[in-house]
């Protein structure tokens, strides 16, 4: 089945033997990516129910809260990691237009970004164990002192947690296509891999979107 | 039917002597590293059925304790234990993954006219998965157990000194095992259906995998969430879950249950489709309501997602919540009377065949009107409060579970076992354990329901001694059950080693899945198949087994 990938002068191994065209192929590959980020979606969705829940329960603690988080490192955050879909799109739009190495580098862009990401939740997150402001048990800050604090804090390391764990996922995604992109896989004939990527780092961002002011802001 | 007669009419369906899936290919490594859809869904019903076979052994072992009230073969302890095995091993290694995963990978491509399923890696990885998450329960299981049931309540599953967090964590890692094969399953019907066949000519079997499929797709992700946040309660004390901390243990059952009741139907949908297929072959009628039934399995899908509360009509819930979702749950009966109604249909004034399929079909639908309408009493929230965590449940649950899925696993066994292996297996011995496990399920299943509304309670070591009667013939239906499966397990296995070569339509059935040899090549079909006409149409005259396309 291999005729057609030839006759576009695909690399090996871009088309599949049991699809009857790269189209079909990259159609079923964009509504599998959309199936897994719903099924992202609802696994975050737990824990902003969550947030909800206790929101509700507890307002003054939350509202209290989250007056004591550093609101500057976390707009700074949300500026990196808007800026790193930026570039993850940039990057994407270059290997279509059969420029490969910028493709490559602005996916190395992104990567550093990423980098600088983690960086300031870490600082975040030295600060949160410096004051104690720590989940469940551990919680003993000494600034916000109104029962339901602790679960605040608990929900803001579980989400963050999480979309930490996404980050580092997002990177090791974004590493693999750059490799791939160094080797000449993308093209503007085929660049879905890419695509698939790019979706990924942008719901990462997206989850940051909501986390920024649930936790921050509000 | 002769064979030459169909190789004639098909699209381009090899001779027998060519290699099939089986036989390209016989190293360890050729099914270890394997793309085949096939070969996934061998090693899946593989695995599913050790599943069975020892999560059956738990649940008889725990049968035999119950033959006396109070210390009798294990102490209090292991007894939870080996409850809590028992549902987790039954539901997460076994119910969930046992139709989809083994005959849904294998039939879904073939019945479609697919070469394969739209990811084969990721396919063979949501098997590895599967793997890896039944060993860490397992792990975790032999080093200690949990002894919290199969729903892990908190705060006691946050708070009891036995080996929960392995047994979480296999959980999750068997959500993503099935999350991977229902995406894999929905792209591959969107995309690789073969030219003609549109969404009113798809087989009703891939129907119920599709609609299983969503569910697995929208709602284990909830459930890998919140047993990951137990994880994380038990080994930091995060405290999410835990009143001594604010949290709110009632949030968890709303979590783990808007997963796990989806997960019934996970359980019976890909059921009901084999029903669907089966009852027409061996009625030797076209579907009744084919787009009744088809469509009724996206309502229950859709539905199902909206009853989770009445697992909590105790957990002070409000009034108006349960009474909001017990109507809901009642919503799920109409269109499960609507399939019940058409499959009856379908066999009305059909050429019937009684063979063990057949059987297996008959036990279902009774199964799955008594389990289904005790079900309705049971959304009935005012029965419920009565009802509610005693034995009553645990029967009617079973009804569904055992009586209607494993019913249907079995007749899909039957069924394709021709088709999987191009063998034929002992008729007679079929028919014979078909009737053991039905009489023997009744056994052991209704006297719980006595048992339940006579108020003993469900997961109890210990029982009022005017229990004991009841107790005993349970045990005794349990042990006619267990003897049924091993009736099948003996001529199975001397079918796949001994048994006589079959034709390659052996029921002269009309579904598209018969379409392709048995055992089918590696590649399915030489040429893709145009698909012309309804699956199971019995009306052309074509002679049976012959199945007309372009």
């Amino acid at each position: 089945m291999s005729h057609e990938a030839d006759a576009l002068g695909l690399p090996r191994g871009i088309l599949a033997h049991h699809f009857s065209s790269l189209e079909r192929q990259n159609e079923a590959m964009r509504l599998g990516m959309w199936l897994f980020l719903a099924t992202e979606i609802l696994l975050f969705a737990g824990l902003f129910t969550g947030y909800a829940v206790y929101r509700f329960q507890f307002p003054l603690a939350f509202q209290e809260a989250s007056r004591h988080l550093n609101i500057t490192l976390g707009t700074l955050n949300t500026v990196v990691l808007i800026t790193s879909s930026f570039s993850v799109a940039l990057s994407i739009f270059y290997a279509r237009t059969d420029r490969p190495r910028a493709a490559a580098l602005c996916l190395v862009v992104t990567l550093l970004f990423a980098l600088a990401f983690l960086g300031v939740k870490a600082v975040e997150y030295a600060e949160h164990f410096h004051e104690h402001a720590l989940p469940g048990k551990y919680y003993a800050y000494e600034a916000v002192k109104v029962p339901g604090a602790a679960m605040f804090y608990t929900l803001y390391f579980l989400m963050t947690g999480l979309h930490g764990v996404h980050v580092v996922a997002g990177m090791s995604v974004l590493s693999w296509l750059l490799w791939r992109t160094l080797q000449g896989r993308y093209s503007s004939r085929y660049y879905t891999g890419l695509e698939m990527g790019g979706l990924y780092w942008h719901l990462v961002d997206l989850v940051w979107i909501f986390l920024y002011p649930l936790l921050y802001l509000i | 039917m002769r064979l030459s007669e169909t190789t004639d009419s098909l699209a381009g369906a090899p001779p027998l002597e060519t290699l099939n899936y089986l036989t390209d290919g016989t190293t360890v490594m050729s099914w270890v590293n394997t793309r085949d859809h096939k070969r996934v869904g061998v090693m899946f019903l593989a695995a599913v059925l050790v599943a069975f076979f020892l999560g059956g052994l738990f649940a008889l072992t725990l049968r035999m304790k119950l033959l006396q009230p109070g210390p009798f073969l294990m102490d209090a302890l292991s007894y939870n234990r080996l409850f809590t095995l028992h549902g987790v091993v039954m539901i997460f290694l076994f119910l969930i993954p046992a139709i989809p995963g083994a005959f849904g990978n294998f039939m879904v491509p073939l019945m479609i006219g697919a070469r394969d399923v739209a990811f084969p890696r990721l396919n063979l990885a949501s098997f590895y998965l599967y793997l890896l998450g039944a060993a860490i329960a397992i792990w975790g299981m032999v080093h200690g157990g949990a002894d919290t049931g199969w729903t892990f309540y908190t705060p006691y599953s946050s708070t009891t000194p036995t080996q929960v967090l392995p047994i979480l964590l296999g959980v999750f890692v068997l959500g993503f095992s099935s999350i991977l094969t229902g995406l894999n399953f929905i792209v591959t019907v969107h995309t690789l259906r073969a030219p003609g066949l549109n969404w009113m000519r798809m087989p009703l079997f891939v129907w119920g995998i599709y609609g299983t499929s969503i569910i697995q797709v929208l709602a284990t992700p909830v459930l890998g969430i919140t047993v990951l946040i137990v994880a994380v309660e038990r080994f930091a004390g995060f405290g999410m879950f835990d009143p001594a901390r604010g949290g709110d243990p009632v949030l968890y059952q709303h979590m783990f249950w808007f997963y796990s009741h989806p997960a019934v139907y996970i359980m019976v949908l890909p059921a009901m489709g084999v029903i669907s297929e089966t009852v027409c072959t061996f009625s030797r009628k076209n579907p009744f309501g084919y787009r009744a039934i088809a469509l009724s399995s996206l309502g229950i899908a859709f539905v199902g997602f909206f009853t989770w509360g009445h697992h909590l009509f105790v957990a002070g819930q409000s009034t108006f919540d349960a009474g909001a979702f017990g109507l809901l749950s009642m919503l799920v009966g109409i269109f499960t009377a609507i399939k019940v109604f058409n499959w009856v249909g379908t066999m009305y004034r059909g050429a019937i065949k009684f063979t063990t399929p057949f059987a297996y079909i008959c036990g279902f639908l009774y199964f799955i009107v008594f389990g289904g309408m005790t079900g309705i009493a049971l959304a009935t929230t005012s029965l419920d409060i009565h009802w509610h965590d005693t034995y009553f449940v645990v029967a009617h649950f079973h009804f569904i579970m055992v009586g209607a899925s494993v019913m249907a696993f079995l007749a899909a066994l039957h069924y394709w076992f021709p088709k999987m292996f191009g063998k034929t297996y002992s008729e007679g011995w079929g028919l014979v354990a078909a009737a053991l496990i039905i009489l023997g399920f009744n056994a052991t299943f209704v006297p719980q329901f006595l048992l339940g509304n006579y108020g003993m309670p469900r997961r109890y070591y210990q029982y009022p001694d005017h229990f004991q009667a009841l107790n005993v013939a349970s045990t005794a239906g349990s042990t006619l059950l267990g003897f049924g499966f091993l009736i099948i397990l003996i001529y199975l296995v001397i079918a796949l080693r001994w048994g006589a070569r079959c034709t390659q339509n052996p029921w002269g059935s009309k579904g598209f899945e018969w379409l392709s040899a048995s055992p089918p090549p590696t590649h399915n079909f030489d040429e893709i198949p145009t698909i012309t006409q309804m699956p199971h149409d019995y009306r052309t005259h074509e002679p049976p087994g012959v199945i007309r396309v372009s």
